[in-house]
């Protein structure tokens, strides 16, 4: 009994550290050591949200081109909705198992690069013998580029263009005057209509970003200092924001702004319960999917009265870097190159509706829609502007801003309290 | 010779078999060593299991809680309790332990309610089991959305333009609508009301199970006692389901306590952190504001108030 017990349990105790060898071996496997197979052929891992907010199957046919004109490479395309792009990539970068190619938003890049997770491209670059100047923007960190944008969307004024009619609205609004009057009469209209939307929602925050800062970036604003500080106590912060909250107090504002998300917007707009919005030229397909009846025009946003400089233009990017963990970042930026050589960039940026990050490439307007004509239009009489780009923890203080808004706008304090608080906030996080 | 043997009976710690073949202290130092760790053998891929997805996960957050800025950081200094004082006096913090303490106390005890009070419903004899199987289903259908598309369903429901308010508006209830999500006033209330809504049919259909498995004998002692329905329901139905109205009360309390995919797809924590919970303070810690260490910290508290919740459930079970 004795001798048998002892075997049995050396067996077992045999097979559960074949179990744990096998299974160590497997966590292993998927990590860096079968990146390059005994052809010598290497498999990057390119995360990013893009391929599912592209036409189905176009983004798998730029990856085939480029393994075509790459034969020593394979890409594998981890392709999430952004949100999950980003929980993915956030805990990556916390355990330095980013993928090789990573899709990057401006708001992440100096969390993830103060985390050591994102190579330095300026010297990849470098050694690739890569000329930037071709690039129309970098996002650096203390002189070191740690993303590349590959394609941008901004974010113009969407105008109602049955709404604006039928309220006597004789012309789009181009200063906060004539704004502040169309709002007015289009909520006027009644019917569950009001004349703007504003998404404060705390969760995703980038209404700050999108529908509040960009009032003050295109009347020539910054919420920085010169030297990259929080600046929110300045003249031109307090008038955009008491300019904010009398559209507030006018009541032109839809209702539930404090937890209205960036999709309620669209869909309210969409559904022509609003007659104005700051949004994304990437939702012009959505909207018109949606909504085919729907009669709207894109336009700048409105400056302070007066104002004749160049508008700030808000702007995101699907920005690219790579992995400061990647075994093969040569054979990465071969990737990034293909992205941002003229062809390429020019094809993506088509089938994004966005415009090119590579200042040679042309988006194809021909195949697009008039709309985005015109937004390519303003976007080349405006500065694309987003200072939430480079900046740390970007997201909480797009949320403490937010959040002290959200008491300015319900009489809990006045603007000036909320700028000061949210001055202060943003210090002690900078 | 009596008295060794009576000397081993008397203690169950001592093998009660000796073999006397074999000379006392090898058959002491092998056979019960390879005898006891043969079960460890069988139970290993589980132990390995628990080990790897659950002890190591657990004791790496106790052990973030105690440094600064972990993960962030590649080298993070041992704090001590900072993270802890840091946590527990943010007002934020204290606001979500109120908050989740108003939501989980509310929500468990609606679901009792409601859930018992639908179980009664689908028992009854006075309903034909057509009709029961029909309202079966209607009761259960909230339960069987996932927690996504009741967060959608009661935005668009609570939308200061929706249904809610158009209804109320309609029958003169309402003077004119409330933005029932977006209003520091009303906004835990909502999210209180759409998390009883859709967690009441797990009490109904287990409290079901529970009516059901009470003898009728029981009720027919007490018709003869000439007991009314109302003495029935308190002096039958409630002991005899007690057992399981404690479980399931616990387990709730529990599980509202995590709650998170609501919150955060409904109204993300705010108006003006009115709907923060543990939950989402959480994670707004760790992925907004990259502080794992207070996040850390936080987690740790939750599943210390877990624990003790966990606790309660596990006595429970125990005197059953």
């Amino acid at each position: 009994m004795a001798q048998s017990g002892a075997k049995l349990l050396k067996r077992l105790l045999g097979a559960a550290t074949a179990v744990v060898l096998l299974g160590t071996a497997a966590c292993g496997g998927s990590g860096s050591s079968e990146s390059t197979d005994s052809s010598g052929t290497v498999t990057l891992e390119f995360a990013q949200w893009w391929a599912p907010e592209l036409p189905e199957g176009s983004f798998d046919q730029l990856i085939a081109e480029f393994e075509q004109q790459n034969p020593n490479i394979k890409v594998k395309a981890l392709s999430a909705p952004y949100a999950s792009t980003k929980q993915q990539l956030v805990s990556g970068a916390a355990s330095r198992t980013l993928p090789d190619v990573v899709g990057l938003d401006g708001a992440w890049v100096n969390d993830f690069a103060k985390q050591g997770a994102l190579a330095d491209m300026t010297s990849i670059m470098a050694e690739a013998k890569y000329d930037p100047k071709e690039l129309v923007s970098q996002v650096q960190l203390e002189g070191k580029t740690y993303m590349i944008p590959v394609v941008n969307f901004v974010y113009p004024l969407f105008v109602n263009e049955d709404l604006t009619a039928k309220a006597g609205v004789k012309k789009v609004p181009t200063n906060r005057t004539e704004f502040m009057d169309a709002a007015k009469k289009t909520t006027a209209l009644g019917g569950n209509v009001s004349g703007w939307a504003l998404p404060l929602d705390t969760a995703v925050p980038v209404g700050v970003q999108n529908d509040v800062m960009s009032w003050l970036w295109a009347s020539g604003g910054s919420m920085l200092t010169p030297d990259g500080k929080p600046n929110l106590t300045s003249p031109e912060m307090q008038s955009t924001v008491e300019y904010i909250k009398s559209l507030n107090d006018a009541g032109v504002i839809a209702p539930g702004s404090l937890t209205m998300k960036e999709q309620d917007k669209v869909e309210k707009f969409t559904n022509g319960q609003v007659a104005m919005v700051i949004d994304s030229l990437a939702h012009v397909t959505l909207i018109k999917k949606n909504n085919p009846k729907l009669k709207f025009s894109i336009n700048p946003i409105p400056a302070t009265d007066g104002y004749t400089g160049k508008r700030g233009l808000p702007y995101a990017s699907w920005g690219i870097g790579i992995a400061e963990s990647s075994e093969h970042k040569a054979e990465a930026f071969k990737l990034v190159q293909f992205l941002m050589s003229q062809k390429t960039n020019s094809q993506l940026s088509t089938l994004a509706n966005g415009f090119p990050g590579n200042n040679t490439s042309e988006p194809d307007l021909s195949k697009s829609d008039p709309l985005f004509k015109t937004a390519f239009d303003i976007y080349k009489q405006s500065v694309p502007t987003n200072e939430f780009v480079g900046m740390a923890k970007s997201e909480d203080l797009m949320r403490s801003f937010d959040e002290n808004l959200q008491l300015a706008l319900t009489d809990k304090q006045s603007v000036t309290d909320a700028l000061n608080k949210s001055q202060q906030a943003w210090s002690s996080l900078n | 010779m009596d008295q060794p043997e009576l000397k081993t009976r008397g203690n169950p710690m001592s093998s009660p078999v000796t073999d006397a073949s074999q000379p006392p202290a090898r058959s002491r130092g092998r056979r019960p060593t390879a005898k006891s760790l043969t079960p460890f053998g069988y139970l290993s891929p589980t132990l390995i299991l628990i080990l790897v997805l659950m002890v190591i996960p657990i004791v790496m957050v106790i052990s973030y809680s105690f440094k600064d800025n972990v993960i962030v950081e590649r080298n993070p200094v041992f704090t001590g309790l900072a993270n802890y004082a840091t946590v527990l006096t943010d007002p934020t913090f204290l606001t979500a332990i109120k908050n989740t303490l108003i939501f989980i106390t509310i929500s468990t005890a609606a679901h009792l309610v409601l859930g018992l009070t639908f179980a009664m419903l689908l028992n009854t004899t006075v309903l034909g089991g057509v009709t029961k199987a029909v309202f079966r289903i209607i009761y259960i259908l909230p339960w069987l959305f996932t927690i996504a598309v009741v967060a959608v369903i009661w935005r668009l429901m609570l939308d200061p333009y929706g249904v809610v308010n158009y209804i109320l508006t309609s029958v003169h209830a309402l003077q004119e609508g409330v933005d029932w999500l977006g209003s520091p006033s009303t906004a835990l209330w909502a999210v209180t009301f759409i998390n009883i809504w859709s967690g009441y049919p797990f009490f109904m259909i287990s409290l079901l199970a529970g009516l059901q498995g009470i003898s009728t004998d029981l009720y027919e002692a007490a018709a003869v006692d000439g007991a009314s329905p109302v003495q029935k329901f308190l002096h039958v139905t409630i002991p005899q389901l007690r057992p399981v109205l404690i479980s399931m009360a616990v387990l709730d309390l529990i599980w509202t306590s995590q709650q998170f995919a609501l919150i955060w797809m409904t109204t993300g924590g705010g108006p003006l952190g009115a709907t923060e919970m543990l939950s989402t303070y959480t994670y707004k810690q760790a992925f907004s504001s990259y502080e794992f260490s207070t996040a850390s910290a936080s987690a740790v508290i939750v599943l210390l108030i877990s624990m003790i919740l966990a606790l309660f459930y596990v006595r429970q079970q125990r005197v059953r």
